[in-house]
């Protein structure tokens, strides 16, 4: 109850989270801030996130965009955090250059996608997956400040919990964000 | 081969089209389909696998000591059973099948820590909020924020036992997410003194922990036995490792497979062999491929992967307290094997209790703490490494160059091998839930509890092109293009740069 009393004071924070091409990684990193987790939820409260069921972002304070941008519809879900959030973060590395799934940028994607759905070892019935429910992919994997404005950036192969804790805390309480040397990582 | 309300019959333009995008409290990109007649009738359910990596193809013509530390990066859930079963193919590429017992017993130690944490997450902080609160109850709330606030004490322990398991893969790995201590051959560290005794000291709460989640998803079973054993329930066989003696194992075993009324289909089958047994078909709708046994063909060979296939699977569990409560559990089949899929939750805590006396056990292994870490013998030209991931199993299966690169790579992850049994489950829901009715968000998330049971990790499963005429541009904020790509009426795929 005394979290429902604190609503009534002071407005939490909202804070969306999405991964577009990421591996959940750095949403798995967020979590790693443990138990300071059941501590935050008292500060702020989450809208669209894989942690809730709401489907599309609401106007929201704070939005963490994991992944890069490798298909169509990941160009629609930045776009709506983007119109949302007052504040727009990167991070890790896939947000802010692609990361590993821009390895396959090298690579021509009709080709990636003939090698792993009808030339590939023990393939029954191969085809080309092509139903208009699955997202047009782009032939390159772009960094998502491409796209939209990004406000920050967190690096890191994920960014550590403490890295994500720091930053919050430090957005939460007004002052500028700052990582500083220990907890500033790329891999 | 097309299965019931895999393809609605007719004239789909009359039907109404419903998405569930994304599924949520998952780990990856989904979405659910359904199409519905004029009688809210319900005719076509498709589960799709909504992004592509083409990982298979990029990892080619990298040099093999790379891969191990690189794979990881399809999934940062279970990182470590991708490092792992990279590494145990590479372990054949190095010629070290055998590792010395330090190495051994490390990684068994990593992948014990990464199944407490997985299955930890799994439950506490994504599924329970519909077990505890029900499926249809207020979406606000469905949460591990609303578990946390009605249940703190619940919550509070699913975090610390996920916050243990990840200190346990940070001491193994060197870091929690992506970590870099297997390589090929063994590992790049073990663990000092103070670090095994530091999780020493925390290990008899996570067993208490344990086994209370073992409890509470028995009593849940048992207030409402009708809902736990009939929701989405489907027969199917089953597939998993075992130790050569039957043991469950997850680091390491031979192939077992049984067919719905629990008889053995295929035993002893030896990783490098897997190939000759499963074959991966694809569908247009979805990028992730449907495996099967290939002896018994696509429409019978499917089968199901993970907790509820592991237990069932092995003939006993090597350590006491899970080993009586895989009795109970079987027990509770009544001489028939266990197809509910929210049978999956008891089956993945009576595992997690599994890791967590394992974990105990391998802390009190001297090897641990041993300096020999590395082996290498003839070089091979391929390796298979297949490992039990939370999530069911992993095969990972690599050939290398004469000039150690990387010239051919294939993936089957756990969550494709059960591509199949989970398009049944929410068809099955569909049909028990849906048909007929006025469809609510309440209802709709019937779909997701089934989809969550089996735990995907679609973020895993991802590997997408069509026959629409189809055109995407990105443009920049300025408005200068980017990157297009079309796609003509023939299924052509014309990019910027061609
Ligand atoms: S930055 Fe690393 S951890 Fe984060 S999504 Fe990308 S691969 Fe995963």
């Amino acid at each position: 109850m005394d979290a429902m009393d604190a609503v009534a004071v002071k407005p939490k924070v909202r804070v969306a989270t999405t991964s577009l091409a990421g591996c959940f990684g750095c949403h798995m990193s967020f979590l790693d801030i443990d138990e300071r987790l059941l501590e935050l939820v008292e500060l702020v409260e989450f809208d669209r996130s894989p942690l809730t069921d709401i489907k599309h972002c609401g106007p929201c304070d704070i939005g963490l965009i994991e992944g890069g941008v490798c298909n169509s519809e990941n160009v629609h879900v930045l776009r709506e955090f983007r119109k949302n959030c007052k504040v727009l973060i990167a991070i890790g590395a896939c947000a802010i250059n692609g990361g590993l799934p821009a390895l396959r940028n090298s690579f021509d994607i009709g080709r990636c996608l003939q090698e792993v759905y009808l030339t590939g070892l023990n393939v029954e019935n191969g085809q080309v997956p092509n139903d208009p429910e699955l997202p047009l992919p782009l032939d390159q994997v772009h960094p998502i400040h491409e796209v939209v404005r990004i406000d920050y950036f967190i690096p890191g192969c994920p960014p550590s919990g403490d890295a994500i804790w720091k930053f919050l805390t430090d957005l939460l309480a007004g002052r500028t964000p700052r990582l500083g040397h220990p907890l500033l990582r790329f891999d | 081969m097309s299965f019931e309300l895999e393809t609605a019959r007719a004239d789909a333009g009359n039907l109404r089209r419903v998405a569930i995008d994304p599924v949520s409290r998952v780990e990856g990109h989904g979405k659910v389909t359904l199409l519905i007649d004029d009688n809210d009738e319900i005719q076509q359910v498709r589960l799709h696998i909504v992004e592509f990596r083409g990982f298979e193809k990029f990892i080619q013509g990298r040099p093999y000591w790379e891969v191990p530390v690189m794979v990881q990066r399809l999934c940062g859930i279970c990182p470590v059973s991708h490092h792992l079963a990279a590494s145990k193919a590479f372990d054949h590429v190095v010629g070290a099948p055998v590792l010395t017992p330090t190495a051994a017993v490390v990684r068994r130690l990593m992948h014990y820590g990464q199944m407490l944490q997985s299955h930890a997450l799994h439950f506490f902080h994504l599924s329970s909020p519909d077990l505890l609160f029900g499926f249809a109850s207020d979406v606000g709330r469905r949460n591990i924020v609303g578990v946390a606030a009605a249940y703190p004490e619940i919550a509070k322990q699913g975090v610390l036992l996920r916050k243990y398991g990840q200190e346990v893969i940070r001491h193994t790995a060197g870091k929690r997410i992506h970590g870099t201590g297997a390589i090929p051959g063994g590992v790049n560290r073990s663990l000092t003194v103070d670090e095994r005794d530091e999780l020493l000291a925390g290990i008899d709460q996570m067993i208490a922990w344990s086994r209370e989640a073992v409890v509470m998803v028995k009593r849940l079973h048992a207030t409402d036995p009708v809902l736990y054993d009939d929701f989405g329930t489907f027969r199917s066989n089953l597939l998993s490792i075992v130790r050569d003696d039957g043991a469950l194992d997850f680091y390491d075993g031979v192939l077992r497979a049984r067919d719905a009324d629990g008889g053995i289909l295929l035993d002893g089958v030896e990783a490098k062999d897997y190939h000759q047994w499963i074959g991966e078909e694809v569908k247009p709708w979805s990028y992730m491929k449907f495996p099967f046994l290939k002896h018994l063909g696509t429409e019978a060979g499917w089968y199901k992967v993970g907790p509820l296939a592991r237990v069932q699977n092995c003939d006993f569990i090597p350590s006491p307290l899970a080993e009586a409560e895989r009795r109970e559990f079987i027990d509770y089949g009544k001489g028939q094997l266990i197809h509910a899929p929210l049978a999956y939750h008891w089956a993945r805590m009576i595992e997690m209790l599994y890791a967590a006396e394992t974990i105990k056990t391998l802390l009190q292994t001297d090897d641990l703490l041993g300096g020999d870490l590395v082996r290498e013998g003839a070089h091979q030209p391929e390796g298979v490494g297949i490992i039990e991931a939370p999530r069911g199993t992993l095969i990972h299966h690599y050939a290398v160059g004469d000039d150690d690169l990387v010239t051919m790579c294939n993936l089957i992850v756990s969550t494709t091998h059960n591509n199949q049994p989970m398009n049944e489950a929410v068809r099955r829901v569909a049909r028990q839930y849906l048909n007929g009715r006025k469809l609510t968000e309440g209802l709709l998330n019937h779909i997701e509890v089934a989809i969550r049971a089996f735990d995907p990790c679609l973020s895993c499963a991802t590997h997408a092109l069509g026959k629409m005429p189809l055109q995407v541009v990105l443009q920049d904020r300025a408005g200068s293009e980017l990157d297009r790509l079309e796609k003509t009426g023939a299924g052509e795929i014309s990019g910027r740069r061609e």
